[in-house]
């Protein structure tokens, strides 16, 4: 017995010291002391023991950089530009970046070690993305088939973003679907509440996301989101605006509505919201309001098919016709901006009939459904 | 145990042999994967055969003296696979930290592939060696280099070879792995031609 320990200790022993020397070595020699880390010149800095990779400290900072490899080099995606202090670029990273980007000084973070100060870029969007959790606070249905979820920001946290913008709800496991999955909403509530977030939401048949909150989600269940996300907001000019939007597609254009309320924003505008029958119609009573509230704002419900027996009483046929007879009648067509927000065809049909009115297509902002 | 033989000459034909007649790569077939992985550019191959080189000579020297003083006193040679690899490991990532810390220069150019050593059955293989033939540390050392040497001319020839391939015209069937093995196989052909031109076992 005695004789089969033995040998097993002194092999423990000499293995256990040689883990301990290169834990003694470690602390001595990657001992890189405190670095500092400044992104986008100033907008935000924190120090760090150095020693680590750039992309898992930024990680721990809560800055989320794309990354689906882990850090080992293989995906290119955690790309990042490094200004000051990054060292010569490695053989690791070469194969994912091209002239343009090294040039620039774009690195890939998870091979960028922090052994002395950085200066480095971020883009934005990629700074304020954050996860949230939240309850899910009230269910309201609109239709038949569309319902709005409000979402309030547990421990406090606040949302700051900017009218027009989408976050990304994740639909956890469950029977109807194995794998967790993620979707894009636009955010339809008032930007100056920043504890909470509300998203309108239409059933997608048999989609994975839509049928988790439409049959699965009770009111007072946890929700995980992150975001804001896109580049679908208001932008800052003084010309006049038209919305034009279908169904759900109103999400963004009533948090548009709400910031230009706040704002006492003076442009002219005027929303058109396509539907089409008029048990399809929400929030009209909602958007009317506007119109006392927004300086200069109409609201413009259109329904393409009314049923035989409703008593519909406005304008009736495609929502991209109404815009077209409305521009017709405007002497300023052209200085319009357009702001749409729906499904790919009605994007594509009034895209059309707004460059027809001579409206340029960078003047032209839109958010897709996919 | 007979004494070593620490003479110039016994020293420079066991040089010779891991060098060439015994290439430790091309003759028996050790450390393959970085040699088909890595064989891709001049460049890196020379990195990585330098790193080898590096490595080799000093952990045969570490494991000879691990052999000598720790494992033979207890008559437990049996665990020289698990000492062995451990002090293989441990001696990389040390050598890894230290480069990072102390050369940046030479960490980009060597270190990077240090991490692609700790597994390279080559190195393992090198001081399986000494231990079979016996070898006394300064043989084991002097064996330890040349091996590496060896290993570095295989694949900087590997590499050169490889680099002409990428403009050749190669049947689909035959491109990527394939041909590098039958390149290998051919050069190994090529080695075998160094046998009996001195034995320095």
């Amino acid at each position: 017995m005695v004789l089969l320990l033995i040998p097993i200790a002194i092999v423990s022993a000499v293995g256990a010291l040689l883990a301990a020397a290169l834990v003694f070595a470690e602390r001595v020699i990657t001992n890189y002391g405190d670095v500092e880390v400044d992104i986008n010149g100033g907008e935000k800095r924190f120090t760090i023991r150095g020693g680590g990779s750039l992309l898992e400290n930024l990680t721990l900072q809560k800055i989320f950089i794309p990354s689906a490899c882990g850090g080992r080099s293989t995906c290119g995606y955690c790309k990042v530009k490094v200004t000051e202090g990054a060292g010569p670029l490695l053989p690791t990273e070469e194969p994912y970046l091209d002239d343009a980007e090294r040039k620039a000084g774009v690195r890939l973070s998870c091979q960028v070690k922090l052994r002395n100060s950085l200066r480095i870029e971020i883009p934005q969007e990629l700074l304020t993305i954050k996860e949230y959790q939240c309850t899910c606070e009230e269910i309201i249905d609109y239709t038949y088939d569309t319902k709005q979820f409000r979402l309030t920001f547990l421990d406090g946290q606040r949302m700051k973003y900017t009218p027009g913008q989408y976050v990304q709800l994740l639909s956890p496991q469950y029977e109807k679907s194995p794998e967790e999955v993620y979707r894009a909403y636009s955010i339809s509530s008032d930007p100056a509440d920043e504890t909470a977030i509300e998203l309108i939401v239409r059933r997608v048949p048999d989609g994975i996301c839509t049928t988790y909150m439409f049959d699965y989600l009770k009111e007072g269940d946890k929700v995980r989101i992150n975001g804001p996300y896109g580049h679908f907001y208001l932008r800052e000019t003084n010309v006049p605006i038209i919305f034009i939007a279908g169904g759900s597609g109103i999400a963004p254009i009533k948090c548009m509505l709400h910031h230009m309320q706040n704002t006492k924003n003076p442009r002219k505008s005027i929303f058109f919201f396509g539907v089409r029958s008029t048990k399809d119609l929400f929030l009209v009573d909602e958007m009317k309001a506007f119109e006392e509230t927004v300086r200069v704002f109409k609201f413009v419900s259109v329904v393409s098919q009314p049923e035989p027996d409703a008593k519909w009483d406005g304008v009736t046929g495609r929502v991209t016709n109404a815009a077209s007879d409305y521009l017709d009648k405007q002497p300023d067509a052209q200085q319009y901006e357009g702001y749409l927000c729906g499904s790919p065809g009605m994007i594509e049909s009034s895209v059309q009939v707004l460059a027809k009115f001579g409206i340029p297509e960078d003047r032209i902002y839109f958010d897709k459904f996919s | 145990m007979n004494a070593p033989d620490n003479s110039m000459v016994h020293l420079s034909i066991i040089l010779f042999t891991a060098v060439f007649t015994d290439n430790i790569l091309l003759a028996r077939f050790l450390g393959m994967c970085s040699f088909l992985s890595v064989s891709r550019q001049v460049k890196t191959a020379v990195g990585l055969g330098l790193a080898v080189v590096f490595v080799m000579t000093f952990t045969i020297a570490l494991d000879w003296i691990a052999y000598r003083y720790i494992l033979q006193p207890y008559a437990i040679e049996y665990f020289r696979f698990i000492l062995f690899i451990v002090i293989i490991a441990a001696f990389v990532q040390f050598v890894e930290m230290a480069l990072e810390r102390f050369s940046p220069v030479l960490y980009q150019n060597l270190g990077i592939f240090l991490p692609l050593i700790t597994v390279n059955c080559a190195i393992l293989g090198a001081s399986l060696f000494m231990v079979i033939r016996a070898y006394g540390l300064a043989e084991a050392v002097v064996f330890g280099f040349g091996s590496g040497i060896g290993w570095m001319l295989a694949i900087i020839a590997m590499a050169g070879i490889r680099e002409r391939l990428n403009n050749a015209r190669i049947p689909k069937g035959l491109q990527g792995p394939g041909i590098t093995l039958v390149i290998a196989g051919i050069m190994a052909l090529a080695f075998i031609g160094f046998t009996g031109v001195l034995s320095g076992r």
